[in-house]
């Protein structure tokens, strides 16, 4: 072993260079992955850590009605209550509103932690006892104003005591969609905001000092307290939400960091292809000399192994590094403060992982050199075992297959995904691979013969000896495929986001407004001279029995297949005898009610029904405000949620049968500017504060700046797949320079000159451009298709342009990265060059 | 005299497709321990093929060739490699030093695989002894084609062989610096007592050895002693 380990470092020696090509590739790869790691652990560490500050109590209890005799005040030594809900706010200093969540406050909440607020007073001096208020910053910025101005919430005017930064267990992200602000609770019915529809949240804080007291009421309690819709929430499942949360978000992340890292495996295994064909020659002198086959294939195993380990170390500690760059990326999606340190765990998986991907994809070139025979040295012809023969080949494959598997499968926790993604790389690398073979069958089969000779020459490049046609393509073709399919993916959703916009398309919608309002509100909305494109009322009901059967019975049963989903929630329903755009009829028909003894047929969202196992002709008794009533399922539609600014429903009742039951409407209007949009908004808040708007312009700006803070994450992280991208590629070329150099060099001394060999390689590099950055983009294309149709639901129209900017983006790299590569060959003397290799 | 090598009904043929292409036919001879032996013949004529046979680089595909009395149809070609490092001795037409070794390194990889002792003193005795004491860091690269076949022959008697196979020893150098060579292999192999067996289409070289086979076609045409070879 001792001589293995002298003759790896001897023959590394003057190999540095090559050896480095494939370190480079592995190591974005590992600190993407180290980092990521890195971050969370940390995180999960500060999640325990701050646990308690995460919801600022020992126990929350949520209920949509109001918690009257508060269900675990008994064990609490204090007791803080909320009522939240969402209202048009109005800021005098500048006659301007905007929607935010008001949360009415009473008790000291929260007990872990505190509200971060300008000033740090604040917190717990806008609740004594006057009519102050805490407002989220952001907001306060927006609309210039001041710790001291006052803002109308309802009917009632507030003092501005402070702006809210954070508050317990709130993610930033959270307050772009919906900001809050703070008022005490003892003010909340003057407000006037808490009328019929009003969507309000209940919200108990205990703390509770006794922990298995409480473990045991929560064990005992929550089933039942579930069964009337509260929600009990304790340190430890805050916990364990917000882990999981970032954990889909860190698995995500680490899959990307994952493609960085299989890049840089097609780089190892490419470079590795190179240098042990070089190093057949040397193989066989050693096997002239004695030397085993085993032997001489642990020299170079030790080689990649040795600098799959610098590599990978080299990785972990630029990954390492990295992180520190991460909690200020994530910020906005964190609810705890995190904090950065060295995580071995991470470091000793960034390792493990380069090292065990080293070897997989080095062992597949490496085995050659098991069966190179010593008579290369008398006779340069290949005789090695032909690959498709070799057990061991495939047995590599299959340990390739297995460790992507089972990467993916750590990852996301989940067989089949895990199956479709190890699926989905297998496929892509077979379709790169059989473009390349095809070409180069096609080239070698169609090579026009009339074309001049330095057009043949560059084509006939791509299948001769030598050609790195089917490692640039694989390559090239991969990284294009996966950085196209981000932004092929971005620009459908922020597309999907721009049609909602369009002309002729609803922008303004305008609820809780209450049948004695209805008259009025629309008045204004036409005085303004905007259009009433829907003016919907909408009815809270509750699902009492399906088939005659309550929940409980359901559950009970062996004999039916009904579901429970249906009890779960209650639902607001309109009625309606006609279709809207974004509804289509799948089953059945919409059948009104011509008379009062007629039976009621509603209409189901398909996707609901089929979920709850309810085909048509299902008998369903619903409760309106304690009145029950039976109806059956006439029809079935599928309603597209997504389509612009409509009111969706599951349920869709006929006219004739809701009208007397207490409801609020919504009206849909559209407005062509934002000025007469705010007109409107300011003149119906002024009149009726509990009315609130939703302006679909600044909802979609809204969500188009949490799209680009998710993409610029998704875009750091594809970043070191983008660099992964360029140093294989980088690596291919200089690795295809050494191959073709004794080439470049012979037709330089025959005479040709500097421009017809650079005219050959520019050719060259252009169809391999090309073609991998064509494939590439294909292959993305599809996988965006893919994506859209199955997961996002959207329909994929790829823009042109941006395509052809991404071919020729790549190309021209491909392009200017072999023309830099080839200089050094045409700017020495042909002798020195071959000397020097 | 014991035989070294002895050759017997060696047959190689290739398969390509549904062609068979025979580039030794049933060919027979053995060599007695010391003596030096030329194989001539045109380019094709399957001289190459029989060294690397003869040498346990290749596998025939029928016949046998026994080096020490060692069949080398029985042993796989690891026992083959091990059989190599401790009685066989190469000299090749293009040198085929490891380019990444020094010239010293070079000379010492026999003796490390077979765990000698004082290696490094002994391969610079070599080295000294084809005049290239002074050179023993330089990389092949760094050395010119003379240069590079002397540290070969150097590394060639470095394990001490019992039979030495030279193919085209001189064939890529001038007539001046051949002479060197060819000297240096002739001295060598006197003071070593090793037999060797040489490839090459140079007669004058093959007439300094005691035996002359000559091949065309993959068939021996006709085995002569040194008087008969030098006329």
């Amino acid at each position: 072993m001792k001589w293995i380990l002298m003759m790896a470092w001897r023959d590394s020696r003057k190999n540095k260079t090559r050896l480095a090509l494939f370190i480079s590739s592995i190591v974005l790869g590992i600190a993407a992955l180290v980092a990521i790691n890195s971050f969370g652990d940390n995180l999960s560490k500060d999640i325990n850590n701050q646990s308690k500050e995460l919801i600022g109590a020992d126990l929350v209890v949520e209920s949509r009605d109001v918690l009257e005799n508060g269900p675990a005040d008994s064990l609490a030594s204090a007791i803080s209550t909320e009522a939240s809900t969402t209202s048009m706010i109005f800021f005098p200093k500048n006659e301007d509103s905007r929607i935010m969540q008001v949360r009415a406050l009473s008790g000291d909440f929260p007990y872990y932690g505190d509200f971060e607020t300008d000033p740090v007073t604040a917190s717990r001096t806008f609740r004594d006892g006057t009519k102050k208020a805490l407002v989220d910053e952001l907001t306060m910025i927006q609309y210039e104003l001041e710790p001291g101005d006052s803002v109308r919430v309802g009917g009632v005017f507030f003092k501005i005591e402070g702006k809210l930064i954070s508050t317990p267990g709130q993610t930033g992200i959270a307050g772009l969609a919906l900001p809050s602000m703070f008022i005490p609770e003892k003010y909340l019915e003057e407000t006037n905001l808490v009328q019929f529809g009003s969507r309000v949240e209940y919200k108990n804080y205990y703390k509770i000092d006794d922990q298995k007291v409480l473990d045991k009421w929560v064990e005992d309690n929550r089933d039942t307290l579930r069964s009337q819709r509260i929600r009990l929430e304790t340190v430890e499942s805050s916990q364990e939400r917000t882990g999981r949360n970032f954990e889909a978000l860190g698995e995500f992340l680490s899959l990307i960091a994952f493609i960085a890292l299989l890049l840089g495996c097609v780089g190892v295994a490419s470079s590795v292809h190179v240098y042990v064909k070089e190093k057949l020659a040397t193989v066989a002198i050693l096997r002239c000399l004695g030397v085993s086959a085993k032997e001489a294939f642990l020299i170079y195993l030790v080689q990649i192994l040795t600098m799959g380990l610098l590599g990978s170390i080299l990785g972990a500690a630029l990954g390492s590094l990295i992180q520190f760059a991460l909690p200020s990326l994530f910020q906005d999606f964190l609810p705890v403060e995190v904090s950065v340190s060295l995580s071995w765990s991470a470091i000793a998986q960034g390792i493990i992982t380069g090292v065990l991907v080293a070897f997989l994809f080095a062992m597949l070139p490496l085995l050659k050199i098991r069966n190179t025979s010593p008579m290369y040295t008398l006779r340069s012809s290949d005789e090695s075992t032909a690959f498709i023969k070799d057990p061991l080949r495939w047995l590599v494959f299959a340990g390739i297959v297995l460790f992507v598997w089972g990467f993916t499968y750590q990852q996301l926790g989940e067989v089949v995904p895990a199956i479709f993604f190890t699926l989905f790389l297998g496929v892509s690398f077979s379709l790169l691979f059989g473009v390349a073979r095809l070409t180069m069958w096609s080239v070698r089969k169609f090579l026009p013969i009339s074309w001049n000779y330095l057009s043949r020459q560059a084509l006939a490049n791509l299948y001769r000896p030598n050609n790195q046609t089917v490692i640039l393509i694989a390559t090239i073709g991969l990284g294009t495929a996966m950085i196209s399919t981000l932004f092929f993916i971005q620009s459908l959703l922020v597309g999907q986001l721009e049609i909602k916009g369009e002309n002729d398309q609803p922008n303004l919608l305008i609820f809780d407004i209450q049948p004695a309002q209805l008259a009025d509100v629309t008045d204004i909305v036409q005085s303004e001279g905007l259009p009433i494109m829907q003016s919907v009322p909408i009815v809270t009901v509750d699902v009492k029995k399906v088939n005659g059967m309550t929940k409980e019975e359901i559950e009970a049963s062996d004999s039916t297949d009904l579901g429970t989903g249906a009890f779960r929630r209650e639902y607001r329903v309109t009625y309606r005898d006609s279709l809207i755009s974004s509804e289509t009829l799948l089953s059945g028909k919409l059948r009104p009610v011509t008379s009062p003894t007629d039976s009621i047929f509603v209409s189901l969202d398909s996707d609901f029904a089929m979920r709850n196992n309810m085909p048509i002709g299902t008998e369903m008794t619903f409760d309106v405000q304690g009145r029950e009533f039976t109806a059956y399922v006439g029809s079935t539609r599928r309603v597209d949620f997504l389509k612009s600014a409509q009111t969706n429903f599951l349920i869709l009742f006929p006219s004739g049968v809701l009208e007397s039951a207490p409801q609020f409407h919504v009206i849909i209007t559209r407005s062509e500017t934002d000025r007469e949009a705010a007109q409107v908004q300011r003149k119906v808040v002024r009149t009726y504060p509990n009315i609130s708007i939703i302006n679909l312009g600044t909802i979609i700006s809204t969500l188009k700046n949490i799209l680009d803070k998710i993409t610029f994450v998704i875009q750091f992280m594809a970043l070191f797949s983008i660099l992964t991208g360029i140093l294989v590629l980088i690596g291919s070329l200089i690795i295809s320079k050494y191959q073709r150099m004794r080439e470049s060099i012979l037709l330089r001394t025959l005479g040709g000159s500097r421009n017809q060999i650079t005219t050959i390689n520019v050719l060259e590099y252009f169809f391999l451009g090309s073609l991998a950055s064509l494939s590439g983009i294909i292959l993305s294309l599809i996988a965006t298709w893919l994506l859209g149709k199955f997961t996002f639901e959207m329909q994929f129209t790829p823009a042109l342009l941006p395509v052809l900017y991404l071919y020729l983006i790549i190309t021209s790299i491909t392009v200017i990265l072999g023309m830099l590569n080839g200089r050094g060959v045409l700017n020495r003397p042909p002798l020195e060059v071959l000397r020097s290799e | 005299m014991s035989n070294i090598l002895e050759v017997s009904q060696l047959t190689k043929t290739y398969q390509s497709g549904s062609h068979s292409l025979t580039v030794l036919d049933h060919v027979n001879f053995s060599i007695a321990e010391g003596a030096t032996f030329a194989i001539v013949g045109p380019s094709g004529s399957g001289k190459t093929t029989l060294l690397g046979l003869a040498a346990g680089l290749d596998k025939a595909s029928s016949g046998s060739v026994k080096i020490n009395g060692i069949a080398l149809e029985n042993l796989n070609e690891d026992e083959r490699a091990a059989l190599r490092n401790q009685y066989v001795g190469f000299i090749f037409q293009n040198f085929q030093l490891l380019p990444t070794l020094t010239a010293l390194e070079n000379v010492m990889v026999p003796m490390e695989l077979r765990k000698e002792k004082n290696i490094k003193e002994r391969a610079l005795t070599l080295l000294e002894k084809v005049g290239l004491k002074d050179r023993s860091h330089h990389y092949p690269t760094q050395l010119s084609g003379g240069e590079q076949q002397r540290v070969s022959i150097a590394r060639a008697f470095a394990n001490a062989p019992k039979i030495l196979f030279a193919d085209e020893p001189t064939g890529n150098l001038d007539e001046e610096t051949g002479k060197i060579v060819e000297d240096l292999i002739f001295d060598l192999n006197k003071e070593s007592g090793t037999t060797l067996v040489l490839v090459t289409h140079d007669l004058e070289l093959a007439a300094r050895t005691q035996r002359i086979v000559r091949i065309k076609g993959g068939k021996i045409i006709s085995d002569t002693a040194q008087e008969e070879a030098k006329v």
